[in-house]
């Protein structure tokens, strides 16, 4: 299926969705009426949360030069480009979706395979806000427990990844 | 969230002055980024809202807290897997828990997998790198979880 037609489908799903909610609502069905209010207070806190992201990419992509990032993230930046991966990963917010798009930037700007990898991989894994939420609730053992195992074994998978991946000639296309 | 937004205030204001012509066109790639991965977007909402009302917070709690604790570990990967959940639902839910008795362990592999391994975010996922590398991806976050819980076990003396 074309990145067109698939855009066109989710398009489709949503106004299923939508034609859904509104009949639930007409029709006091409520798990169909709960569905909806879900969707949208998530839509709401997105939509705060999307368009700064998106103008922060579009940003970086217009003033941040290809070879600083090559530089610190690129072939040649060994540890140093997954010591900024996990930096990154570290400070960004919110969860996996706003991961996608400013691993896809990095890409652009030529940071090499292995470290978007780990930094997409961290971004769940290591933002220190969440960690220290987690640690409030679960205990600071459970949260050094977690980062201590996790963090290595994401960068290490990462690295292997991307060089298999690199090796072949792969390459990310929007 | 309110950082966020005032980090990006700053930045536009300074990218502003340093100059116009740059600025509008970091926004016209913004724009244009944006309008490309909203359809995949609006999709992983919809799946995201019909999971969280068909498998609400007590439910989950219910699947986790098992007899038997490897049982749980693997409810918990899947469950974790197949839902979306902000953190300060997820983590506050977790403490409960805890409490109740459910071992760090299952808590482990459940909010780990919450954090990295997405089906919900496939769609989005598979629109920037392709279903290959998003599954390849995913397995290994699911791997790293599972290693995770292990650890967790020994640490807190559930294994053995």
């Amino acid at each position: 299926m074309s990145p067109q037609k698939r855009k066109i489908g989710w398009i489709a799903l949503a106004t299923g969705f939508g034609i859904f909610v509104l009949s639930s609502f007409l029709a006091s069905y409520d798990p169909g009426k709960q569905m909806g209010r879900t969707f949208g207070t998530t839509l709401l806190t997105m939509m705060t949360l999307l368009p700064c992201a998106f103008v922060l990419i579009g940003l970086f992509d217009v003033w941040v030069k290809r070879e600083t990032v090559e530089k610190h993230l690129g072939a040649g930046s060994g540890l140093r480009g997954y010591f900024w991966s996990v930096l990154l990963a570290g400070t960004t917010v919110g969860g996996l979706y706003l991961a996608f798009p400013v691993a896809y930037s990095l890409y652009r700007k030529g940071a090499r395979l292995g470290v978007i990898f780990a930094f997409i991989g961290l971004s769940g894994i290591c933002r220190v806000p969440m960690s220290m939420f987690e640690a409030s609730f679960l205990g600071a053992g459970f949260t050094a427990v977690r980062l201590v195992v996790s963090i290595p074994l994401v960068v290490l998978a990462s690295a292997i990844m991307g060089r298999i991946l690199e090796r072949r000639g792969y390459e990310i296309t929007e | 969230m309110v950082v966020l937004l005032i980090v990006t205030a700053i930045a536009l204001t300074a990218s502003l002055i340093a100059s116009r012509k740059k600025t509008a066109a970091a926004l016209k790639i913004a724009l244009k980024r944006f309008a490309n991965i909203m359809p995949a977007f609006l999709g992983m909402l919809v799946l995201f809202a019909v999971t969280i009302t068909l498998l609400p917070t007590d439910v989950v709690s219910v699947l986790l807290g098992r007899e038997n604790r490897w049982v749980g570990v693997l409810v918990a990967c899947v469950t974790g897997s197949l839902t979306l959940m902000p953190g300060f639902i997820a983590f506050p839910l977790c403490g409960a828990l805890l409490k109740e008795g459910v071992p760090h362990m299952v808590l482990a592999a459940f909010s780990t997998t919450l954090m990295s391994v997405g089906v919900l975010t496939y769609p989005l996922e598979r629109q920037y790198f392709g279903w290959k590398v998003t599954i390849v991806r995913n397995a290994i976050s699911l791997a790293v979880a599972l290693i995770v819980a292990v650890a967790m076990g020994l640490v807190f003396g559930e294994i053995g």
